[in-house]
């Protein structure tokens, strides 16, 4: 018997009984559902922080020292001193703690930086207006200050804050320029800081020690040279490779993209559960319906049906049924990642591979789980096949 | 040609062994047409079931056109029912969902026959037992008497030499079971080999030769 027959006589077979047809497909489409959309929500949080790790700083590099014995960071000139390494192209070294400011009756608590005038090149973040700090600032422990976007709002309203005073920790500063807005990056807050001169940061926190240092290398292809070259560097000041940190912009991208991988499958793994319990469901019925069918495979038999006709024939109507069930629950899948792009700014989207997974995935369901009620099928005996009812 | 010898057929109840077939010893030749008759669970069907190759034997012979049955694999069984055998049953056993011209198509389809090659020859069979205005029609559409005949007509599409009818006016009113008939004898003239079985003493008249089986036994000097 042809594929083209057995698969006229399934779907005859399907619509013959279409609510029962429905209803044992619901369960794939549930399944293929899910997991199509789990799926596309993975992927699109994937890309979303993705992005967010991109928007950090290009050939980023970020060297924490948790320091050894009595030294707990670097001076300013060891830091800067890291510039001249091979592949370095800026260096951005970083003094931060929390502070509180005052704005006439406004008072805020939110992070202070002491950072250098590269500070802004170095992490991809710009002034919006005003200036930003420049080295005669930092040269003459300028008490001036840089708003991110943030804490500008909420200390001066509608209001311009250039040239204003406001108190950090009760000492005076001017404000000179607010950051862009910038949104929420890994672990820390973009737009609630202030960035003031390194060396008035140094005063103002009585910190000499400098942990935080971001550097940038030359090119893409230079970001491994220049984390060697700076690792070296540290190795000599600290002896103690314990006493510092070296992270790149590709090994945190790498690691995100794993962990945000693992949770997407792991999403479409609990997903394809459903999707099992959709097959135990076509199982069922099949069974069902090779009961109900005897004497028609009686009759099939009698009259020249092989074994492998009837097999072929319930398994192409049991992959036919979660084939179907599976284009449903795909085009359902593909309408809620549509809805959900629309209204929220969540890249998701279908990709044709998890498509074509889903669909496949489906119809090997049907087949799968169609194979015991198909085999039952085509072993009957004729005789008590044509006697039945 | 259809040879049986010592046939035996015994089903198991538990303890009790029934002897549905005892020792059954017959010849059919090419174009013969044979009617069986016999009491209720006499072993009639039985008997129908091992010559139209749908059962096999407990014990003895049976060779059909020259080839030992008993040794046929379960794929040959299935082949030497679609090619040597056409079947009708008393209660017709068509597919109800699908047309006439479907049911009488199917032999064909397992044949590997293309859709059109199988369409022509289903619309021939079903014209020669008088059915060409019901070729879209469904079972439930159809009279008993067009129901036996459109499985009529689907056990002489595949041309099969023999043709084993059980009871196949059983169902149906004296009408009716005249023009079934009807069509019976007329496809014994053209050369089947036809096996009939039937309670109906006006039926069996119509074939040349009867055989009586009691308790699974051929009756001896009957009209033998
Ligand atoms: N599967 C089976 N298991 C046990 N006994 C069976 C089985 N099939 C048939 N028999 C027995 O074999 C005997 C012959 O049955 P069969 O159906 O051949 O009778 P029959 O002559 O066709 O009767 P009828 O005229 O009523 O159709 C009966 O006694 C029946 O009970
Ligand atoms: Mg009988």
């Amino acid at each position: 018997m042809g594929l083209l027959q057995a698969f006229r006589l399934s779907v005859s077979a399907m619509l013959a009984k279409k609510l029962r047809s429905f209803l044992t497909m619901l369960g794939v489409i549930i399944g293929v559902f899910s997991v199509v959309a789990l799926i596309s929500l993975g992927q699109g949080a994937t890309s979303l922080v993705t992005e967010q790790v991109q928007a950090i700083g290009s050939n980023l590099i970020v060297v924490n020292i948790t320091g050894r014995g009595a030294r707990s960071g670097l001076t300013l000139e060891e830091a800067l001193a890291l510039a001249s390494r091979p592949g370095v192209s800026a260096v951005a070294p970083m003094l931060s703690g929390q502070a509180t400011y005052k704005y006439q009756a406004q008072n805020i608590s939110a992070s202070l930086s002491g950072v250098t005038p590269d500070y802004n090149a170095v992490r991809n973040h710009n002034i919006a207006y005003g200036r930003s700090l420049v080295a005669a600032d930092l040269d003459h422990r300028q008490e001036v200050a840089v708003l991110g976007s943030e804490v500008a709002q909420e200390l001066f309203g509608r209001e311009n804050p250039l040239g204003a005073n406001i108190r950090i920790n009760g000492n005076a500063f001017t404000v000179i320029g607010v950051l862009e807005e910038k949104g929420d990056g890994i672990g820390e807050s973009n737009d609630n800081r202030v960035l003031i001169p390194l060396t008035t940061a140094q005063r103002l926190l009585r910190n000499m020690n400098i942990s935080t240092i971001y550097i940038q290398a030359e090119s893409p292809e230079s970001v491994d040279r220049a984390v060697v070259s700076v690792e070296a560097s540290l190795k000599q000041i600290f002896r103690d490779e314990d006493a510092f940190g070296v992270f790149n912009q590709a090994d945190l991208l790498s690691t995100v993209n794993q962990i945000t991988g693992t949770l997407t499958l792991m999403l479409g793994g609990i997903a394809a559960i459903s999707l099992l319990v959709g097959g135990i469901g076509i199982m069922n019925i099949m069974l069902v319906s090779v009961t109900e069918r005897t004497r028609e495979i009686g009759i099939c038999k009698a009259l020249g049906a092989k074994k492998k006709d009837i097999l072929y024939q319930f398994l192409i109507e049991s992959a036919v049924i979660s084939g179907t069930g599976g284009l449903i629950g795909l085009m359902l899948g593909q309408l809620a990642a549509t809805l959900v792009n629309r209204f929220s700014d969540f890249p998701t989207a279908v990709t044709f591979q998890v498509a074509v997974l889903a669909l496949a995935f489906s119809v090997g369901v049907g087949i799968f789980f169609g194979i015991w009620p198909a085999n039952k099928a085509a072993d009957l005996n004729p005789v008590e096949a044509l006697r039945a009812q | 040609m259809i040879q049986l010898e010592n046939i035996r057929k015994t089903y198991k109840m538990g303890e009790i062994e029934v002897h549905a077939l005892d020792g059954i010893s017959l010849v059919i030749s090419q174009g013969e047409a044979l009617a069986i008759v016999g009491p209720s669970g006499s072993g009639k069907s039985t008997l129908m079931n091992i010559i139209g190759c749908l059962d096999t034997p407990t014990s003895g012979n049976y060779i059909l056109n020259g080839r030992e049955v008993s040794r046929l694999s379960k794929n040959e069984l299935a082949e030497a029912r679609n090619t040597q055998i056409g079947f009708i049953f008393q209660s017709y056993n068509l597919l109800p969902r699908q047309t006439a011209l479907e049911n009488v198509e199917l032999p064909l389809i397992y044949r590997g026959l293309p859709g059109k090659i199988r369409r022509e020859y289903a619309v021939a069979a079903l014209e020669m037992v008088g059915l060409t205005g019901r070729l879209h029609h469904r079972p439930t559409e159809l009279s008993g008497g067009q129901q036996q005949r459109v499985a009529i007509a689907r056990a002489l599409v595949g041309d099969s030499p023999v043709i084993l009818a059980d009871e196949p006016t059983g169902n149906l009113d004296s009408a009716s079971g005249r023009e079934v008939m009807n069509v019976l004898t007329k496809l014994h003239s053209q050369g089947k080999t036809l096996v009939l079985i039937t309670h109906d003493p006006n039926v069996a008249k119509l074939c040349e030769r009867q055989v009586r089986i009691i308790d699974g036994r051929l009756e001896t000097g009957g009209a033998n």
